[in-house]
């Protein structure tokens, strides 16, 4: 298969804001190093998860390659376009071909627009369809949904948290993209709606041939929907590969430790992290990860460890993991 | 069978709105047992964080207690003047709540929240009682950290901080309201296993509400599903996630996915959770059930099927 | 309207305000003299109900024998004008503004932020009335110098709202789906920022009324013969015990009007305010 898009390198620091204190004692803002040279490939046609808690930077990569957050340095190319070299015509006529879907679906819809506003906006933007026939295209993706036509008028306030990421989808899709981010499209739901959405997700990406980057939290979710994964810590991809694979034979000690984290396996023989996220403002040196691995050596703590290969498509960045490289 | 040491009957609790009367609570009974740890499974809108802000007495107009009891302990906890409850609260009975970020103080060191519910209660040695609890809940170098404000403690740690004031009055029973929705499964898991070993070493019983079913699948021996202010279905652990009753429990289990079991479909509820103000006469579930029949639009009651365990559905 | 001003005092405040603008628009209609005609022979004639009061001039008549009941609804169309008109003109540039400081950030917000501060540093009174005695009297000049600096106000509110604002989902969708920052800006933020600045808009016409007021007592403002609130209470200053009605009467009508304002407003604001609903 082919990459539809193609992340090399990719870098995204900020300053974070500063308090009032610090400023007026002239220090240097520290800068928030959120994503430290991140490379994936998004094939077409798949999902790739990308899974990591909060602060790991998953978020901010999701944005950064739409660039609705300006990366630092890196490079993605979107079926051979560099995305970061576009101009803003040219970006704009890219947004019709990659899209977003967002976590929280009381916030992401504008509170004074009716759903027929909302979802006409894109199709007016880009100049695609008026009148009679805008009508019609904002009609057909509410069925497509799984809205009824009544809806249309209706202000967000007036629909349930899942009808609501229903709306945001729609939104997302009317322009048909070729590839969607999912940024925690089901986490602010509840379980029995989850499954909905999750289901509506999928049928639609089968119906339209949609690429998705699913992100989120959830790693049970993250292993239903995806077909290959990639573990986030830090900034920095840590392991990727066919979802099964590296869910039931995770590889680095950091991807084990959340597998045997998730409920529902046992309380007994976790793999335990120690200690609590560093700050991204000021990451350990050699692997990220050395603070809290119970297999640490000096090693970890002085060098950076090396993305690997290894069978069946699979990366892992641990010195010590697999034992036995292929 | 020992006494319970909570048991609840009937509990009715409703809120006072401007178009009507929301039915949050409608009729739910259940019982702890010492050093029991009872999950309650439910979604947002199931009645299950009311259910137990009545038993801590935290219900406000427009909120009321229509009916029912509320026993601890042998005393009856409904009607309970504001100074017995100031009393019972944080000795007796603790709850930690979903939200450790606002939960705690930001203009108060952690010492100074943890001391002062300790001198409340009459502890001797605050300070050092504070610090000894801390390090229980796994804070490193407690003595120092005394002095740090919330903000300076990563999300974990404030949650593992909001256990440890919720303990510091060793409580027979404590009620722990989604404990883990803003944590990260990593942190997650350590706080349910802090809250599982001061179980274990304290002998106090446990009310762990949840969404998750695989949280209660791994820590409680029994559990409770709600549905739109009802219990649908309670027993033993085991039983109930081995092999539900009641269709929503079943819809439930079948809509989460299964990381060890990746290749069972999932299969989502339709339809949404009903309006608590306009609820239908007979099934709550009856609108969204793949099995409903005629009979289901009839009022359902709470049936024993079976050693210790109760579903609420005319199929069983 | 039930919702919009809950109370009595609010209802009775709102009568009040839109009393004073159909007097003020039905001036030529509703005043019993003409403004401007003087007559000596009814010089500082008292009101109505008092000794040699006469019920058709029944709030007096000032020094130069004018009716004071018609200069005071006359003088309300001059209030009312430049309330109206300053606060218009300040908020739509303060709105345009605070917009493109709060969402372009940058320099475009240092500079209307730095300019914000600068103008902030004078009192107001003194900047307006430094302004005017640059650029003469006059009703325009007045609209001119006091908008140079009220725009001040809607444009803080707006930069505050904006920054809350663009850092919202909802936003983050639009530049998603190729919105340009104008249309984001006009769109997307600018309807749901739009409340607090109405709130902020009806608090500070009752703010110009008495600047202007202040002006033209000081002889800065709306030049003889016209009209003015200000002025008609500073032609009554020097008889103020002698014929205390010539000031009195037009410094009520000031404090009733910005009264009104002020609490008509205050039950706008709480009708806006989302929090006090459901």
């Amino acid at each position: 298969m082919t990459a539809l898009l193609r992340v090399e390198n990719l870098v995204k620091h900020y300053a974070p804001g500063q308090g009032l204190l610090s400023r007026l004692l002239g220090q240097k803002p520290r800068m928030v190093q959120a994503l430290n040279g991140v490379s994936l490939e998004i094939r077409a046609g798949e999902t790739l998860g990308l899974i990591g808690e909060s602060g790991c930077g998953k978020s901010t990569f999701g944005r950064a390659i739409l660039r609705l957050h300006e990366p630092t340095s890196g490079s993605v190319r979107f079926g051979g376009t560099d995305v970061l070299a576009l101009d803003p015509a040219a970006l704009k006529a890219m947004r019709r071909r990659m899209q977003i879907i967002f976590q929280n679906p009381y916030a992401s819809l504008n509170p004074r627009k009716t759903v027929a506003q909302i979802l006409a906006q894109p199709l007016r933007l880009h100049g695609l369809a008026s009148g009679a026939e805008l009508q019609e295209r904002v009609r057909a993706m509410l069925a497509h949904v799984g809205l009824r036509p009544s809806h249309a008028e209706r202000y967000p306030h007036q629909f349930s948290g899942g009808q609501r990421q229903r709306i945001g989808i729609a939104r997302a899709l009317i322009l048909n993209p070729e590839f969607v981010v999912c940024d925690e499209p089901v986490s602010a739901l509840d379980v029995s709606i989850q499954a909905q959405i999750i289901e509506l997700l999928a049928r639609l990406k089968r119906e339209l041939g949609l690429t998705y980057l699913f992100i989120s939290h959830d790693i049970a979710v993250i292993g239903y929907v995806s077909d290959r994964v990639a573990v986030m810590y830090l900034g920095e991809i840590v392991e990727t590969g066919p979802a099964r694979a590296v869910l039931h034979a995770p590889q680095h000690p950091y991807t084990k430790a959340l597998m045997s984290a998730v409920p529902g396996g046992g309380a007994e023989d976790r793999v335990r992290l120690l200690g609590d996220l560093p700050s991204p403002m000021d990451p350990p040196p050699g692997c990220r990860f050395h603070t809290r691995c119970g297999f640490a050596t000096d090693l970890c703590r002085s060098t950076v460890p090396p993305q690997r290969a290894l069978q069946g498509e699979r990366m892992v960045a641990c010195h010590h993991f697999p034992e036995t490289p292929p | 069978m020992t006494e319970p040491l909570l048991e609840i009957t009937d509990l009715r609790v409703a809120f006072h709105a401007r178009h009507g009367k929301v039915r949050a609570v409608d009729g739910v009974s259940l019982t702890v047992a010492p050093g029991e740890c009872l999950g309650i499974v439910g979604e947002s809108g199931s009645g299950k964080s009311v259910t137990f802000a009545a038993v801590m007495g935290l219900i406000r107009p427009p909120g009321r207690i229509e009916a029912g009891r509320i026993r601890f302990a042998g005393r009856d906890l409904v009607g309970l003047d504001a100074a017995s409850y100031r009393q019972l609260r944080g000795r007796d009975i603790a709850m930690t709540l979903q939200d450790a970020q606002t939960s705690l103080n930001p203009a108060l060191t952690v010492g100074t929240q943890i001391i002062e519910v300790l001198a409340a209660h009459g502890e001797g040695n605050a300070r050092a009682r504070a610090v000894e609890m801390m390090t229980m809940v796994g804070i490193p170098a407690a003595e120092r950290r005394l002095g740090d404000y919330p903000h300076q403690f990563s999300g974990g740690m404030r949650q593992r901080m909001m256990v440890a004031i919720a303990l510091s009055c060793r409580p027979k029973l404590l009620i722990a309201d989604e404990p883990t929705t803003a944590l990260d499964v990593t942190i997650q898991a350590q706080v349910l296993e802090l809250i599982a070993s001061i179980r274990a070493k304290l002998g106090m019983s446990v009310v762990l509400i949840t969404h998750d079913l695989g949280v209660v699948a791994d820590y409680c021996d029994r559990v409770a599903v709600m549905y739109a202010g009802q219990i649908v279905e309670a027993g033993r652990t085991a039983d109930i996630i081995g092999s539900p009753r009641h269709p929503y429990t079943e819809g439930l289990l079948a809509s989460v996915p299964d990381l060890h079991n990746l290749d069972r479909p999932i299969r989502p509820i339709e339809g949404q959770v009903p309006d608590l103000i306009d609820l239908p006469p007979g099934c709550r579930f009856l609108p969204r059930c793949p099995k409903a029949r005629p009979d289901c639009a009839k009022p359902v009651p709470m049936r024993a099927v079976g050693e210790g365990r109760n579903v609420r559905c005319v199929l069983t | 309207m039930k919702r919009l001003l809950p109370g009595r005092l609010a209802q009775a405040a709102a009568l009040t305000v839109l009393a004073f603008v159909l007097l003020a628009a039905c001036a030529p209609l509703v005043a019993p003299h003409d403004p401007a005609d003087t007559d000596l022979f009814r010089r500082l004639q008292p009101p109505a109900w008092m000794v040699n009061g006469d019920w058709s001039y029944p709030l007096g008549c000032d020094a130069l024998g004018r009716d004071i009941l018609s200069r005071i609804i006359y003088g309300a169309q001059v209030s009312i004008f430049i309330g109206v008109v300053v606060v218009l003109i300040a908020t739509v540039i303060g709105v345009m503004a605070g917009l493109a400081a709060g969402y372009l950030r940058g320099w475009v917000d240092r500079v209307i932020s730095g300019l914000v501060d600068i103008l902030l540093g004078f009192p107001y009174l003194i900047f307006a009335v430094g302004l005017m005695a640059m650029m003469g009297p006059g009703v325009l000049n007045m609209v001119l110098a006091l908008a140079y600096k009220e725009w001040v106000v809607p444009c803080r509110v707006v930069r505050g709202e904006t920054l809350a604002a663009r850092e919202t989902e909802y936003v983050e969708a639009a530049r998603a789906i190729g919105a340009s920052g104008l249309t984001i800006m006009l769109g997307e933020i600018l309807p749901n920022i739009l409340s607090p600045v109405i709130v902020v808009a009806t608090v500070r016409i009752a703010q110009v009324i008495i600047l202007e007021a202040s002006l033209s007592f000081l002889g800065l403002g709306v030049q003889p013969p016209t009209a003015s609130w200000g002025s008609m209470v500073a032609d009554g200053r020097a008889f103020i015990l002698d014929a205390w009605w010539v000031s009195t009467f037009p410094g009520l009508a000031i404090l009733l009007l910005v009264l009104s304002i002020n609490v008509a407003s205050q039950a706008v604001r709480d009708a806006l305010d989302p929090r006090l609903h459901d």
